[in-house]
């Protein structure tokens, strides 16, 4: 376990448990996460990736502890969290009557008074938001017109409008056309540049591999969590896929193929 | 920058528009009636006519529009809260419980209660009112909580069902309480007064006013459950809040009108198909949708067979049942029914 020491944690779990329906998905998950830093989390089909992201995020019933900056996830107050941690989900589909720039405001939820209209920052913000995902035209459609991709785009606008020092993302490269996961890469490392933390799920090994860490997960439990271009942590990778991929070098990134 | 200038325009004109809509027709609800439609500053000179438009006319047409605006704003509310646009105003068991409710007492009363529902019992009333929110109440409990839309829904259709059926059973055993169940079931806005009218009032004021407090939940929860949650919005107890508010103006209206089909439906999905407000204002145009519809259709009921009166629940099942036929053909058109 070559963790990035020496950061402080954005994230930190300790023996972090989840039951959904009587059966235990994450048993007992240790994992500090570094800030300023981009980890992403990967693992088979029903390992518990999603679930322990939504463990991280205080959006599953958990036991153990659970530390956001530094401070219990319980101890946050609802509209507190929701200003320093984002969350983008992997199977909610918004409902489509909304106008794609008023559902990017929703981000701004958090940080407006309550039933208050948004002020000039806040329609920056947006703005700002909907341009970096190339969502900016749409801004007048309803999101239920828009295409796949293009809804996750909006989507992404939406968590990028809160603004937070972490953000979460759950397969957030759904239904993305490959420039638009070179553009989405892109803007994860300028948040990452910016000093904010990104923790996602994905299922596509290769872009993974991009990230600055790599959290493995099988059968509830974290297997491996060390740097992506470190060799054990390929090897690692390779086994909990029972040594049906290869890690290769390619232009400069990793890049993982069948075999 | 403008767009959300705009849609705050697109929503004001249409506020206005359904506003001067409803002046209009509590106009033309006050002048048209069995007697055939009549000017209605000529009525009131008139001491007899002038008795039927002030007792009789005018609260009827005020019952229907203030009946219509709560099933409005509680569709609004249901379609918001259980994220389905397919959401009614009575799916959690409101409209079998209050028709128990009604059953009992006029089984308890032998029947003589036959003339309608409205200024003649207020035990009927009352017992419409609290059948609704003893079956929002047993369907809270059956779902253990509202944290679960999909456990809330189907804890709604069984109460629904087993208390519908049981208000069927009752209803048999003493068949002279049938003309009047029907008529509850049928839905009317006959028998209401100025009593009925500022009970309803009140519930829709309060409904109203609470509703948009709360609407910032609705527009959290429009993009997911886990979504709202992350941003901080206290889900548990204002969906309880929004339960109550849904519970209070579903009640309200069935108490006084019986069960009046598709307005809740239809509402919502009308303001949405001419606008796309936020969940505030879009309460309040679906309040004031529904209060168009039910009224206009209660005209058109008074009007079509004249002397005689169709039911005014049985013209909107039938107009609403259309419309949703229209919506669905042309949403599956343009990709799906939303």
């Amino acid at each position: 376990m070559t963790a990035l020491a020496g950061r402080p944690s954005a994230i930190c779990a300790r023996g972090l448990r989840v039951r959904l329906g009587g059966v235990e998905i994450l048993h007992g998950v240790d994992l500090a996460l570094p800030t300023g830093r981009w980890t992403a989390v990967v693992g088979p089909n029903g390992a518990g990736k999603s679930t322990l992201l939504r463990g991280l995020a205080g959006l599953v019933a958990s036991s153990g502890a659970v530390e956001l900056l530094g401070r219990p996830l319980a101890d946050w107050r609802g509209r507190e969290r929701g200003r320093r941690l984002a969350w983008l989900g992997q199977v909610e589909v918004p409902s489509g009557d909304l106008r794609t720039y008023d559902l990017v405001m929703l981000g701004r939820l958090p940080h407006l008074a309550w039933l208050a209209s948004p002020g000039p920052v806040d329609h920056a913000v947006v703005e700002q938001a909907l341009r970096a995902t190339q969502a900016w035209d749409w801004r007048d459609r309803p999101v239920g017109q828009l295409s796949g991709g293009e809804r996750q785009r909006v989507l992404l606008a939406r968590a990028l409008a809160v603004q937070a020092d972490v953000l979460l993302m759950d397969e957030p490269l759904g239904n993305l056309d490959p420039p638009h996961q070179a553009d989405w890469l892109a803007l994860v490392r300028q948040q990452v540049a910016q000093g904010r933390t990104v923790v996602t799920v994905l299922h596509e090994l290769t872009m993974a591999l991009g990230a600055d860490a790599l959290v493995i997960v099988a059968g509830g439990s974290v297997r491996w969590h060390g740097a992506c271009e470190d060799p054990a942590t390929h090897r690692a990778l390779e086994q909990v896929f029972e040594q049906r991929i290869r890690i290769h070098p390619l232009e400069g990134q990793w890049v993982a193929l069948p075999r | 920058m403008t767009q959300p200038r705009t849609a705050r325009y697109q929503s004001a004109l249409l506020a206005t528009a359904l506003l001067l809509a409803s002046g209009a027709l509590l106009a033309a609800g006050a002048a048209v009636g069995s007697t055939g439609a009549s000017h209605w500053t000529a009525l009131w000179a008139d001491d007899t006519a002038g008795q039927i438009v002030r007792e009789i006319r005018l609260p009827r047409s005020l019952a229907a529009w203030l009946a219509g605006a709560l099933l409005g704003l509680s569709g609004a509310v249901a379609q918001g809260l259980f994220r389905n646009p397919l959401a009614d105003p009575f799916m959690l068991g409101s409209a079998s419980g209050a028709a128990l409710g009604v059953a009992v007492v006029l089984v308890a009363g032998g029947g003589v209660l036959s003339a309608g529902f409205g200024p003649h019992g207020l035990g009927l009333t009352g017992a419409a009112f609290a059948g609704a929110l003893a079956a929002v109440a047993m369907t809270l409990a059956l779902a253990q909580g509202v944290h679960d839309s999909l456990r809330l829904l189907l804890a709604g259709v069984v109460v629904g069902v087993v208390l519908g059926a049981l208000a069927s059973l009752l209803s048999q055993l003493s068949p002279q309480t049938l003309p009047a169940m029907q008529a509850f079931m049928l839905g009317s806005t006959a028998m209401v007064g100025w009593s009925g009218c500022a009970l309803m009032a009140v519930s829709l004021a309060v409904a109203v006013l609470t509703g948009w407090m709360l609407s910032p939940v609705l527009d959290g929860l429009s993009l997911g459950e886990a979504t709202a949650r992350s941003l901080g919005l206290p889900l548990a107890a204002m969906r309880l809040a929004l339960l109550a508010v849904l519970a209070l103006a579903t009640g309200a209206a069935v108490a006084q009108t019986g069960l009046i089909a598709f307005v809740g439906l239809a509402a919502p999905h009308l303001v949405r198909s001419l606008s796309r407000p936020m969940a505030g204002p879009l309460l309040l145009l679906s309040a004031l949708t529904g209060g168009v519809l039910l009224l206009a259709a209660d005209i058109a009921a008074r009007g079509v067979l004249a002397p005689q009166e169709l039911p005014v629940g049985v013209l909107t099942a039938i107009l609403g049942g259309g419309y949703l036929l229209w919506l669905m053909r042309r949403g599956a058109a343009s990709g799906g029914l939303r």
